[in-house]
């Protein structure tokens, strides 16, 4: 399936955001995620089904001002 | 000290985490300020590096409260989702809300700053929203339901200090009870006192700090400095006049 991962198109298996998630090696990282530029809680990744041409967003901390 | 939202802090010195030379530096810096707080920010976890985590683990090791922020957010959409999923990073409900109207000088969209806010507050956000000191806009976001106001000082990253003394004075005198903090704009300890001495709760401040020489040493004059500023506003200061008053006594001078 081809999405696009935080800007850069990328070809995942999936099918579940969580799926993709753990593909992309942030299995257990501290993140949060969008798709489609809406929040998707991490208890809702699992059931959460993605599509072709998706906008996924994966953030993590970072310093700020 | 301050109470947000219901939580006391240890400091009025609320500093952020960005743009330090190092981390070792960035810690150094949060222990000599004293701050209680620290803003954060959400962004994109790219490369394999994972540096999210890595700062994550610095961050928790403060052993400060985190006010995450929606820095760089234009929308309200952009500013809400940025929220809903800093609050599941760091497990919060405090965010700075940051909607910004103009990129030249960083200053918020009034107008979608409350809307952003009202929406926030009914999820259960306990919003701190960086506005300006316009008391039309500071009322607009009290009523949706802030409990604090965070007006600039000057733009962000700019070091220029309180460029609009009589509206911040205004804003005290306008909301006597909401915690008020200076946020952005600010490049000196004496800046941070002068917000101070207003009656202002706190002050939040990053490039000052972190872009100083030593950021370590730049800290603790902040926190010297707000503590001074806020001792002097308890203190009753004296009223200025414009004519000079002698100080030493003029009776009894020697007649020569």
């Amino acid at each position: 399936m081809k999405i696009n991962v935080n800007g850069t198109a990328r070809d995942v298996t999936g099918p579940s955001l969580n799926d993709v998630l753990v593909e992309l090696g942030h299995g257990v990282g501290r993140v949060a995620t969008a798709v489609n530029e809406t929040f998707v809680p991490a208890a809702a990744r699992a059931e959460y089904l993605l599509q072709d041409g998706d906008r996924v967003e994966i953030v993590a901390p970072r310093q700020g001002g | 000290m301050p109470v947000f939202y219901g939580t006391e802090v240890v400091s009025r010195l609320m500093l952020g985490t960005a743009q330090y030379p190092s981390p070792a530096i960035l810690a150094q810096a949060f222990r000599r300020s004293g701050a209680g707080i620290a803003t954060v920010s959400v962004r994109r976890e790219t490369g394999e590096d994972r540096a999210g985590q890595d700062f994550w683990d610095l961050v928790a090791g403060l052993g400060v409260k985190i006010l995450p922020n929606t820095a760089g957010c234009y929308s309200v959409r952009e500013a809400v989702t940025t929220a809903q999923m800093a609050r599941e990073l760091f497990d919060t409900p405090w965010i700075k809300l940051e909607v910004i109207g103009e990129g030249d000088s960083l200053q918020p969209n009034p107008f979608e700053l409350v809307d952003a806010a009202r929406i926030l507050v009914k999820d259960g956000f306990q919003v701190f929203p960086y506005c300006t000191e316009d008391l039309v806009l500071c009322d607009k976001l009290v009523e949706v339901g802030c409990e604090v106001l965070m007006p600039w000082g000057a733009p962000i990253g700019t070091g220029l200090g309180l460029n609009n003394v009589y509206g911040l004075r205004a804003l005290r005198a306008r909301f006597p009870d909401i915690p008020l903090v200076v946020d952005a704009g600010l490049g000196l300890p004496s800046q941070a006192a002068h917000a101070m001495e207003l009656g202002y709760d706190a002050v939040l401040l990053n490039t000052a700090v972190a872009k100083a020489g030593d950021p370590a040493a730049m800290a603790e004059g902040f926190a010297r400095a707000v503590e001074a500023g806020a001792l002097a506003y308890t203190a009753d200061p004296m009223a200025p006049r414009d004519m000079a008053a002698p100080s030493t006594p003029v009776l009894g001078k020697a007649f020569l």
